[in-house]
C-alpha cells in the first residue's frame, strides 16, 4: 500500500522533472531535471519489482539496520571518491597542465566537488549512518516514523548527486561549502527536516530514562545545521525554471553570513556530529565507562554556546567591523577548552584499557583521531588570534589546518566507526584482517603528517614572503615568486594525500572481504537484537 | 532506576546510567581543564575591555585603547610615508638624469621601481623582465620606442596603443596578407629577405626576389637595411631579437596579419613618483641608454 503511494509520488516527480527538462531556461537546469526524471523512473522500477514481495522480518521489527548498512557502504564509497578528487586537485596545484583545458576538469570546479564530497558525502553519510545506529542502541527502540529513514538516506544521496553534477557542469552560487543552487538547497531542506523528525521521534519513544551524551551531540548537529543551511542559502531565484539565484545578503553582511555558516559547518557538522560518534564508539571499542559525565555536560553546553560566535575570525582585517572581529577572536579562544573537553573524555575513557592499543588497531585508529582532534582544536583558536591570523590567513597553513582536522579527526574516527560497524551489521565474528587495519592506521597517520607538515612550511613561507618589505618599505616578492616557492610543497602534499588514500583502499578491500565473509568470520548466527530484549 | 556502581579499575563511582553497555564515571572535571577554561574567559573579557567589542545602538564599545584596524593601517602607512618623505620629494622634483646620478636616490628608486614592477608589470614582462611573446624583453638594448630615460618614462605614462590616451605610442603595420596588399608568393619572398637582413639562414634566391618588395612596402618604416625607426615605433629587423618569434613561419604570420600588442598607460593609475621609479628601474635592467 505504502509502495503504491510512493510510486504515484515518484511518478509525479518524474512528470515535474519532464516539465523542468522541457521548459527550463538554461541547459544546466534542464540537465538536472533529466537527472530527476532518471532517478524517479529507476526508483519506480525498483519499487514495482518489490510490490508483491513480503516484507522481511527486519523491515517490521527489530532495529532498522538496513539503512545503516547502506549508509556505511555509501560512506566508504563517497570517501574514496572525495579523496581521489582531492588528490587530483592537489596535483593540479603542483602541475597546472593537469587542468586539461576543459571547464569541467578545471581546479575551480573540482575543488568544491572535493570539499563537498568529503564533508557532506563522506562525512554526512558517516554521521547519518552512525546516528541511526547509535540512537537505536542507546534508546533501545527502532527508528521512529516507519520507513522515513529510507527517504533520508536516498534523498541525501540524490542531494549529493545533484550537487556534484552541478559543480562539474558549473552550477554554483559561489558560497563556500554551500555551492549548490536554490532548488538543491530546497531538496536538502526537505531531507534534513525528515532526518530531524526521525531522530527526534526516536528519542521521544526511547526506553532508557536518560538521553545518552552521543545523542545530545547528534541532535545539536542536526538542529544547528538545519538553521545554518536555511539562513545561509536565503536567495531569490531568477526563475523557478532556471538554475540561477541571487543571495538575500550583500557586501560584508553576506561575507559574515557565509562564514557564520562556514565556521559552524566545521563546528556542528565536523565537530559536534563526530563527537557524537566518538562518544559511542570509543567507550564501546575500549569497553570502558566514559571518563566524566560532568565534563561531558559542561563541555557540551560550552561548545554549543561558544562555537556559534566564532565565525568572524575568518574575516580578520577585512571590511568586517572591528567589534565583530574582536568577538570572533575571543570566542574562539574561549572555545579552546570546551573543544578539548571532548578530547579528554575520549582519551581518558581509555584509562584501564591502554593496553588494548597494542592489540586492537581499530581502537588505535579512534585514539589517533582524538589526538588529531585535540591538535586541530588547539591550532584553530591559535590561528584565530589576530596577530597569528595576519600571517596565516589566505595561506596554505589554513589548508593544512583543515586537513589535520578532516583527514585526522573526521576521517579516522569515521574509519574506526566503519571497522566497528561492518562485522556487527553483516553478522560476522570479526573483520577480515586486523593487520590491514593496522596498516591503514599507519598509512593514514603518516599521510596526514606529511600533508600537514608540508602545508605548515608552505603556508608560513607564503605568509612571510607576502609581508616581506625592504628597508625602504617596498615589497620584496611578486605574487608569482611566492607561487613558485610553493611548488615543492605542493608535490609533498600530494604525496601525503596519496599515502592517505592508499590506506583508504585497504579499508575498501577489508570491508568488502568482511562482508563477503569466510567460514571463520561467518559464524555469528543472531541478527540484530530486537529492542525488546534487555 | 539508576544504580550507582564503583568501577573496579579506577575506584570511581558511575552515574548509575547505562546505555547499550556504556556507563559513565562520575569523575570531576580535571582541574587544569577548568582553570584554563576560566582563564580563557577572564582573558576574553579583559580583551573586550581594551578593544572594540560590544555593538550598542549607534556604535560599538570602542575599547579603552581606542584601537581600530583602519587606524592601525593608516598609522603604518603614514609612518612609512614619513620615513620616505625626503627622498620622495627629491624624486618628484628632480629630473630623471639627476636621480640616476645620485647614489641614494637611484637605489631608493630602483627598489621602489622593482616593487611596483612586481605588482604591475610582471604579468606580461615576466618577473625577470625577460618578456614573453608580444611583450618586450626589457633586459636587452633593443628598444622599439627608445631606451633612454625620457623615452621609457613616456612609454610608461602613455602606454602603447592605449586607446584612451591621446598621447599613447601608436604604430600599426598594415595586414599585407589579409588586406590583399601583397600576394602570397610575395610575402614568402619578403620573409626570406627579412631573414637575410637579420643575418639568419635564408633562401638566397627568394630573398633577392623579396628585396624590391621590401623596398616598396617595408623600408618606409623599417628602413632600407632593416634598422627600424624609433620615431615610428618600427622594430629593428636586422638583429636576432624578435618581439614574437624569428622563425620564417612567425615572420610570415606577422606580415600576413600583424598582431598589435597593447601596453596600458600607467599615467592615470600610478603617481608620478612611482612612474619615475619604474623608469629608473627599467633603465637599470641592462639596456638603458
Amino acid at each position: 500500500m505504502g509502495n503504491v503511494v510512493l510510486i504515484i509520488l515518484l511518478g509525479l516527480a518524474a512528470v515535474a522533472g519532464l516539465i523542468g527538462a522541457a521548459r527550463g531556461h538554461d541547459a544546466l537546469f534542464q540537465a538536472h531535471a533529466w537527472v530527476i526524471v532518471a532517478v524517479s523512473l529507476a526508483a519506480i522500477v525498483v519499487l514495482l519489482q518489490r510490490l508483491d514481495r513480503p516484507r522481511t522480518a527486519e523491515a517490521a521489527e527489530g532495529y532498522a539496520d538496513g539503512v545503516v548498512r547502506y549508509g556505511v557502504l555509501a560512506t566508504v564509497f563517497w570517501g574514496v571518491v572525495g579523496f581521489l578528487v582531492g588528490l587530483v586537485i592537489a596535483l593540479q596545484l603542483a602541475f597546472p597542465d593537469l587542468n586539461l583545458g576543459y571547464s569541467f576538469t578545471s581546479f575551480g570546479r573540482l575543488r568544491p566537488l572535493h570539499t563537498s564530497a568529503v564533508i557532506f558525502a563522506f562525512g554526512g553519510n558517516a554521521l547519518i549512518a552512525t546516528s541511526f545506529y547509535v540512537v537505536q542502541r542507546t534508546c533501545r527502540v527502532r527508528l521512529a516514523l516507519g520507513g522515513l529513514h529510507w527517504f533520508v538516506f536516498w534523498g541525501y544521496q540524490l542531494f549529493i548527486v545533484l550537487a556534484a553534477t552541478g559543480y562539474v557542469m558549473g552550477v554554483t552560487q559561489s558560497r563556500e561549502y554551500a555551492e549548490p543552487e536554490w532548488y538543491v538547497d530546497i531538496w536538502l531542506t526537505l531531507v534534513w527536516v525528515a532526518y530531524l523528525l526521525v531522530f527526534l521521534f526516536t528519542l521521544f519513544k526511547r526506553k532508557e530514562p536518560h538521553i545518552y551524551v552521543a545523542n545530545w551531540f547528534y541532535l545539536a548537529f542536526i538542529v544547528t545545521v538545519a538553521m545554518l543551511h536555511l539562513v545561509n542559502n536565503l536567495a531569490v531565484p531568477v526563475s523557478f525554471l532556471g538554475s540561477k539565484s541571487y543571495s538575500a545578503f550583500s557586501g560584508v553582511q553576506d561575507a559574515l553570513t557565509q562564514w557564520w555558516y562556514g565556521h559552524n559547518a566545521v563546528g556542528f557538522f565536523l565537530t559536534a556530529g563526530f563527537l557524537g560518534m566518538m562518544y559511542y564508539f570509543v567507550p564501546k571499542q575500549a569497553d570502558r565507562p566514559v571518563f566524566s559525565y560532568r565534563l561531558s555536560i559542561i563541555h557540551f553546553w560550552a561548545l554549543i554556546f561558544l562555537y556559534i560566535w566564532a565565525g568572524p575570525h575568518h574575516l580578520h582585517y577585512t571590511a568586517l567591523p572591528d567589534w565583530a572581529q574582536t568577538l570572533g577572536m575571543v570566542f574562539s579562544i574561549m572555545l579552546w577548552m570546551p573543544s578539548w573537553g571532548g578530547m579528554i573524555n575520549g582519551l581518558m575513557t581509555l584509562s584501564g584499557a591502554w593496553d588494548k592499543l597494542r592489540t586492537d588497531p581499530v581502537l588505535r585508529m579512534m585514539v589517533v583521531a582524538v589526538a588529531f582532534y585535540g591538535m586541530s582544536t588547539f591550532e584553530g583558536p591559535m590561528m584565530s588570534i589576530k596577530a597569528v591570523n595576519g600571517l596565516s590567513h589566505y595561506t596554505d597553513w589554513t589548508i593544512g589546518h583543515v586537513h589535520s582536522g578532516a583527514l585526522g579527526w573526521v576521517g579516522m574516527i569515521s574509519f574506526g566507526a566503519v571497522y566497528f560497524l561492518v562485522p556487527k551489521l553483516w553478522n560476522r565474528s570479526g573483520l577480515y584482517s586486523l593487520r590491514l587495519v593496522s596498516w591503514h592506521v599507519w598509512l593514514a597517520t603518516i599521510g596526514i603528517v606529511i600533508y600537514a607538515a608540508a602545508m605548515w612550511v608552505s603556508g608560513i613561507t607564503q605568509g612571510l614572503m607576502w609581508r616581506e618589505y625592504d628597508p625602504n618599505g617596498f615589497l620584496v616578492y611578486s605574487f608569482a615568486e611566492t607561487v613558485s616557492a610553493m611548488h615543492p610543497f605542493y608535490i609533498i602534499r600530494a604525496f601525503g594525500g596519496l599515502v592517505y588514500i592508499s590506506g583508504a583502499f585497504l579499508m575498501v578491500y577489508n570491508v568488502w572481504r568482511t562482508i563477503k565473509g569466510s567460514p571463520e568470520t561467518r559464524d555469528v548466527a543472531a541478527g540484530a537484537v530486537a529492542p525488546q530484549a534487555a | 532506576m539508576s544504580k550507582r556502581e564503583v568501577d573496579d579499575f579506577s575506584g570511581v563511582e558511575t552515574t548509575g546510567h547505562e546505555w547499550d553497555g556504556i556507563r559513565e564515571l562520575d569523575n570531576p572535571m580535571p582541574r587544569w581543564w577548568l582553570w584554563t577554561f576560566l582563564a580563557c574567559i577572564v582573558w576574553a573579557f579583559g580583551y573586550m575591555v581594551f578593544y572594540p567589542a560590544w555593538p550598542l545602538l549607534n556604535e560599538a564599545t570602542p575599547g579603552v585603547l581606542g584601537y581600530s584596524s583602519r587606524g592601525e593601517l593608516h598609522q603604518e602607512i603614514a609612518d612609512v610615508k614619513a620615513s620616505r618623505a625626503g627622498l620622495i620629494a627629491r624624486i618628484e622634483n628632480l629630473p630623471l638624469e639627476e636621480i640616476r646620478r645620485d647614489d641614494d636616490l637611484r637605489q631608493f628608486a630602483t627598489n621602489g621601481g622593482r616593487a611596483a614592477f612586481a605588482v604591475n608589470c610582471i604579468q606580461c614582462h615576466g618577473s625577470g623582465a625577460a618578456g614573453s611573446a608580444g611583450s618586450h624583453n626589457l633586459n636587452d638594448d633593443d628598444w622599439i620606442w627608445g631606451g633612454n630615460l625620457e623615452a621609457i618614462e613616456t612609454t610608461l605614462l602613455h602606454g602603447v596603443r592605449h586607446a584612451a590616451d591621446d598621447e599613447s605610442r601608436y604604430s600599426e603595420m598594415p595586414a599585407f596578407g589579409r588586406d590583399g596588399i601583397l600576394e602570397k608568393p610575395e610575402i614568402k619572398a619578403v620573409t626570406q629577405h627579412v631573414l637575410s637582413l637579420a643575418g639568419q639562414p635564408h633562401e638566397a634566391e627568394q630573398a633577392e626576389a623579396g628585396r624590391e618588395i621590401y623596398a616598396e612596402n617595408c623600408a618606409a618604416c623599417h628602413g632600407e637595411t632593416g634598422k627600424g625607426d624609433r620615431e615610428q615605433g618600427a622594430p629593428n629587423l636586422s638583429d636576432s631579437i624578435w618581439l614574437y618569434a624569428g622563425s620564417a613561419d612567425e615572420i610570415e604570420r606577422q606580415i600576413n596579419v600583424p598582431r598589435h600588442g597593447v601596453m596600458p598607460a600607467w599615467g592615470g593609475r600610478l603617481d608620478t613618483v612611482t612612474i619615475k621609479q619604474l623608469t629608473i628601474y627599467v633603465h637599470s635592467l641592462g639596456g638603458g641608454e
